[in-house]
């Protein structure tokens, strides 16, 4: 037997973990492994944990249909939150999923990257994605200058501000679903006579929904949680009332738990960690949503 | 081909959507526009101090019940923050806990924001030690080396070679508090704004109570107002500022000469707005009616007679 084939099969061995003959390196290695994974999982089920058990008494229907109350700690409420967030995610959606769709279309199936613009246009796209959220904040606080609308934490502010967070994600995850359709249906359809805008509008835009669907969810659910570029627009921290416009002035989910968070009174405190399990049901709700769609729309060629 | 009808299925449902919400958003903007004239509905935002936030939490609280119509936005970016946005123009009213200053005036002339100071209530510390220790009376410096961050002071004598040879125990509410802000920032003053560590610290203003009625040689601080409940268990320190020792009660926190431990707090009126938005008339005529119920509530000292008369002769010249 040569050295190669003992090393080669010795390697399976250690890479399947099935081996019994390990050197104390490769048990070392695999109980650090081990020992990430269970510090990553331990530290969030602790966390959730912890925050679940203080909210523990505040999980009732007051929690969601009530507004904030200063008078009655024990009864505040976070519908006013609810609704806020809700609202601007349906308006940032309507905002950057078909903006940043369309730039995907672009930059996939009509530009020519050795153009030198488009080219600056991509490196743009993939530094946008790590600029942190509070710059889209500054961002969206000029545009609403720009725009002329002084009020402060209205509706339109503060989606602008989360669709332009979330437009490099819905781009870059579109990209990647419409590069994922096999260029042999493009070339089918194109024999057969249609224009390219044909092929990409009946062929491959249809073919690409479940990937645009899931990356625009996951981008949404980012956003949801976003309260510091809604601080920058001047969200209110208590509104008792229900949206019900564009300008109507509202106040987020988030930003409804920083100011409870760290009131002294335990009983907002604990409305506060109630208020982060709603939060965290509705991000989990809609990342649900996204795999399902994936796997119902899922096409295999 | 069920797949594709899928497809289009949600796309079209998308479609729907959209143009729902699209026209949802259209028939609300026209509605809102609509508001200014139709008596006491509309929208007031308030902005500013995060001590004077429950109060104005409070009362649009109280006001919602009696007219929902009026739809108040309560937000918290400190004063300094609050009096920005409100000399450009975009907030009704601006929460403080200090007056307004120098240069922010300046700004509220160039916005062309005219405003009216109302005082809304008396926000005041109390420094309380356990029964029987024989100290009445500190000075501010001595304050500020007690509880400053850089204090290494742990036992009465150090203080003053006149006060008991007795071991220190200090109780402080905890740093989300806004009496800790206030003693931190505006008392003790040091650049990080914080206090010392070495202390038993809770959010919890009973169990300060507890802990310095039960230890001897115990300190600590609160509001006056939790100070005036408990005061049979504690013994509060007058406080000497330069001009002799004050004791801490409401008649000389509102006076102004139980200095530094009581600030006045105010609302800021914008003068326009008064007269333009009668949701901010409304918000302001109620606030000032309610005000003991709503400082109670907030756990500031009411204002006196007195000074309750100014506030109100004050709104009297904002409505004329």
């Amino acid at each position: 037997m040569s050295v190669a084939t003992t090393t080669a099969r010795d390697t399976v061995r250690i890479a399947t973990g099935k081996s019994r003959e390990r050197s104390t390196g490769s048990l070392v290695f695999l109980g650090l492994l081990w020992f990430s994974l269970f510090f990553g999982v331990m530290v969030l089920v602790v966390l959730i944990a912890d925050t679940a058990i203080a909210g523990a008494g505040r999980f009732d229907p007051a929690l969601v249909t009530r507004y904030d109350s200063t008078l009655f700690p024990e009864r505040t409420g976070f519908r006013a939150g609810i609704l806020g967030s809700l609202w601007l995610m349906l308006f940032t959606a309507l905002m950057a999923v078909p903006l940043g769709i369309a730039a995907a279309v672009y930059l996939e199936e009509f530009a020519d990257s050795r153009r030198w613009y488009n080219r600056i246009i991509e490196v743009n796209l993939q530094n946008l994605a790590a600029v942190p959220s509070i710059v889209y904040g500054l961002l969206a606080v000029a545009v609403m200058a720009l725009i002329g609308i002084e009020r402060k934490g209205i509706v339109l502010g503060g989606a602008i501000a989360l669709a332009l967070l979330i437009l490099p994600v819905i781009i870059i995850t579109t990209r990647e679903a419409v590069r994922a359709v096999p260029e042999e249906i493009r070339q089918g359809s194109l024999a057969l006579g249609a224009t390219t805008w044909q092929t990409t509008w009946r062929q491959v835009l249809p073919s690409a929904v479940p990937g645009i669907a899931t990356g625009t969810i996951l981008g949404l659910s980012r956003a949801i949680g976003e309260a510091a570029p809604l601080l920058m627009l001047g969200l209110a921290s208590s509104v008792r009332f229900d949206p019900e416009g564009l300008m109507s002035p509202i106040t987020a989910l988030p930003i409804q738990i920083y100011g409870l968070s760290s009131n002294s009174q335990e009983a907002f405190q604990d409305a506060a960690s109630a208020a982060i399990i709603v939060l965290l049901v509705m991000i989990l709700g809609m990342n649900a949503l996204a795999i399902f769609i994936r796997n119902k729309f899922q096409r295999s060629w | 081909m069920k797949r594709t009808s899928n497809r289009w299925a949600i796309a079209s449902c998308t479609a729907v959507l959209a143009l729902t919400l699209a026209a949802c958003g259209g028939g609300d903007a026209g509605a809102d526009a609509g508001d200014g004239g139709s008596g006491a509905s509309g929208t007031v935002a308030v902005d500013g101090s995060s001590t004077v936030e429950p109060m104005s939490k409070a009362a649009s609280e109280l006001l919602s019940e009696e007219n929902p119509d009026v739809r108040v936005t309560v937000g918290a970016a400190g004063t300094g923050g609050g009096f920005e946005v409100f000399c450009q123009g975009q907030t009704d009213i601006s929460d403080a806990s200090r007056p307004i200053e120098e240069d922010e005036v300046a700004a509220c002339e160039e916005g062309g924001v005219e405003y009216t100071e109302l005082q809304v209530a008396t926000d005041a510390l109390t420094v309380a030690v356990h029964p029987d220790l024989a100290v009445d009376c500190l000075t501010t410096e001595q304050l500020v080396e007690l509880f400053g961050p850089q204090s290494k002071v742990t036992n009465w004598s150090e203080l003053d070679p006149s006060f008991p040879d007795q071991e220190i125990s200090l109780f402080i509410p905890g740093t989300d508090s806004g009496t800790y802000d206030y003693m931190a920032a505006d008392v003790v003053a040091d650049e990080s704004e914080e206090l010392r560590k070495d202390v038993e610290s809770s959010e919890d203003d009973n169990v300060l109570v507890q802990g310095i009625s039960g230890t001897e040689g115990a300190v600590g601080f609160f509001g006056y107002t939790y100070y005036e409940e408990n005061q049979d268990s504690l013994k509060a320190l007058a406080i000497d500022d330069g001009n002799g020792c004050v004791e801490p009660s409401a008649e000389t926190a509102q006076a102004g000469e139980y200095t530094p431990l009581s600030r006045p707090l105010f609302i800021y009126v914008s003068n326009a707005s008064y007269a333009d938005n009668p949701a901010t008339q409304e918000y302001v005529d109620f606030y000032v009616e309610n005000l003991e119920t709503i400082a109670e509530a907030a756990k500031f000292i009411p204002l006196s007679e007195d000074l309750y008369a100014e506030t109100q002769s004050a709104l009297e010249g904002l409505s004329s």
